[in-house]
């Protein structure tokens, strides 16, 4: 078994992440679990919110928006709808995002407003996850 | 026959427009990288997805989802994807043919329902080449998507697939096919028809027991569920990647003919205006020696 996880992020868009670490957190369907080498072959949906990987005295946050974890025997990788780390996060459009959502929220017909109150919760864990107010 | 002047005018415009369409190659060029370089991006994320699902697929019932229900048709969709600018070459013209084939085919098949009779055909578009084709036919159309390409954006599919499966989940139409450009290399780009739904039961992996003692979260079924219509959506945006590469690369070609053509006629006019500017010169020489003459006696 190896001592660290191999911590593997695709997105659409992209590989966002791919390196060694020694542990990482993320929030499941089923609430916040950690994964340090040698876990159990685990499967599991993730909601919006912000994962963490530490490494070599680092933790890196990234966001994730939407995803599918798999724990298998080398590390974990993860697909996501979209994901960023938490420096490269453009925080001005989050606040717009969150912004536009309020006010849509507002006068929300209700169609509108399942994905008025999506795209606030992603604005709102984006900033969050920027500004390393989470976790 | 054009004066001088008028063949040196021809001249210029002709540059004018060599200028542009040469410049309007480089941009597609670069276009085109940008494509090609989304459509590497997609390919770990689309090949890891193939193999949970199939992955998933094993321990999951495949009846329960409602996805891979096969249902009698009575309704199909079919989802165009064509561009939203023109200037290239064949591109959209020869997604719609393809489209048309398709529908002529499609509507020939007889509903396997009970209560018989044809089938219905909705056609959904995306790109303004498509709205435009369809309203010069007065055929109408279900629902159009325009101004994606450029950056897609993965939400602007996510919306734009949503629609279609739940289309499809409400039973409102009971098979749905995509026509796009498939990009083969610069040069060649291959109209394809994909079924997008009934989603055809994906393979169970081979070594059953890799995954033997998986812990999920929520259910193995849940988790099928929910990745399904991901799956839908990856190959709805790869469709559009690809249909966006052979775009740039049908505009660049396009683009490159129209430089070389405009190459040769500068050419030949120019060939043409010499040829008229020593027509006048010699009519020239010729009244000052008649004029000589006429001054000696």
């Amino acid at each position: 078994m190896a001592e660290k996880l191999k911590l593997e992020i695709v997105t659409p868009t992209g590989l966002v992440a791919s390196e060694e670490v020694d542990e990482v957190t993320a929030v499941g369907s089923e609430g916040e679990f950690g994964v340090v080498p040698g876990h159990a072959p685990f499967v599991t949906t993730l909601k919006v919110g912000m994962l963490t990987s530490k490494g070599d005295g680092q933790t890196v946050r990234y966001f994730v928006n939407w995803g599918y974890a798999e724990v298998g025997p080398d590390g974990i990788s993860v697909l996501a709808d979209s994901s960023e780390k938490s420096e490269e996060i453009d925080v001005e459009r989050a606040k717009a995002a969150r912004e536009r959502a309020e006010e849509r929220l507002r006068k929300a017909d209700d169609i509108d407003f399942v994905r008025a109150e999506a795209a606030l919760e992603r604005a709102i864990t984006r900033i969050g996850v920027a500004e390393h107010k989470l976790g | 026959m054009a004066t001088l002047r008028d063949i040196q005018n021809r001249i210029k415009a002709v540059k004018n427009t060599r200028q542009i369409t040469s410049a309007m190659k480089m941009v597609a060029a670069s276009k085109l990288r940008k494509a090609q370089s989304r459509m590497m991006d997609l390919r770990p994320y689309a090949e890891k997805m193939n193999s949970v699902i199939s992955g998933l697929s094993a321990g999951a019932d495949l009846e329960m989802n409602p996805l891979l229900a096969k249902r009698p048709t009575k309704a199909i969709e079919v989802l165009v994807i064509t561009s939203d600018r023109g200037l290239c070459g064949a591109f959209n013209s020869n997604i719609l043919k393809s489209a048309q084939a398709l529908v002529g085919d499609l509507s020939k098949e007889d509903s396997d329902t009970v209560a018989g009779g044809p089938v219905e055909i909705n056609i959904s578009t995306v790109g303004k080449k498509a709205v435009d084709y369809y309203k010069r036919r007065k055929i109408g159309l279900r629902q159009s998507w325009t101004g994606l390409s450029g950056g897609i954006e993965y939400t602007r599919i996510q919306e734009l697939t949503n629609n279609i499966i739940e289309r499809y989940t409400s039973e409102a139409v009971d098979r749905v096919y995509v026509v796009y450009n498939m990009f083969k290399n610069v040069v060649i780009q291959k109209v394809t028809v994909a079924k997008l739904l009934p989603v055809e039961p994906p393979e169970a992996p081979e070594e059953e027991d890799v995954k033997a003692d998986y812990i999920y979260e929520p259910s193995e079924q849940a988790l099928f569920d929910a990745l399904l219509p991901k799956n839908v959506e990856v190959q709805i945006f790869r469709a559009m990647l690809e249909s966006q590469a052979s775009e740039e690369a049908a505009r660049m070609t396009a683009m490159e003919n129209a430089t070389k053509s405009a190459t040769e006629m500068i050419d030949a006019l120019t060939l043409k205006y010499n040829k008229a500017r020593q027509a006048s010169i010699t009519a020239e020489l010729m009244d000052i020696v008649g004029g000589v003459e006429a001054l000696k006696d």
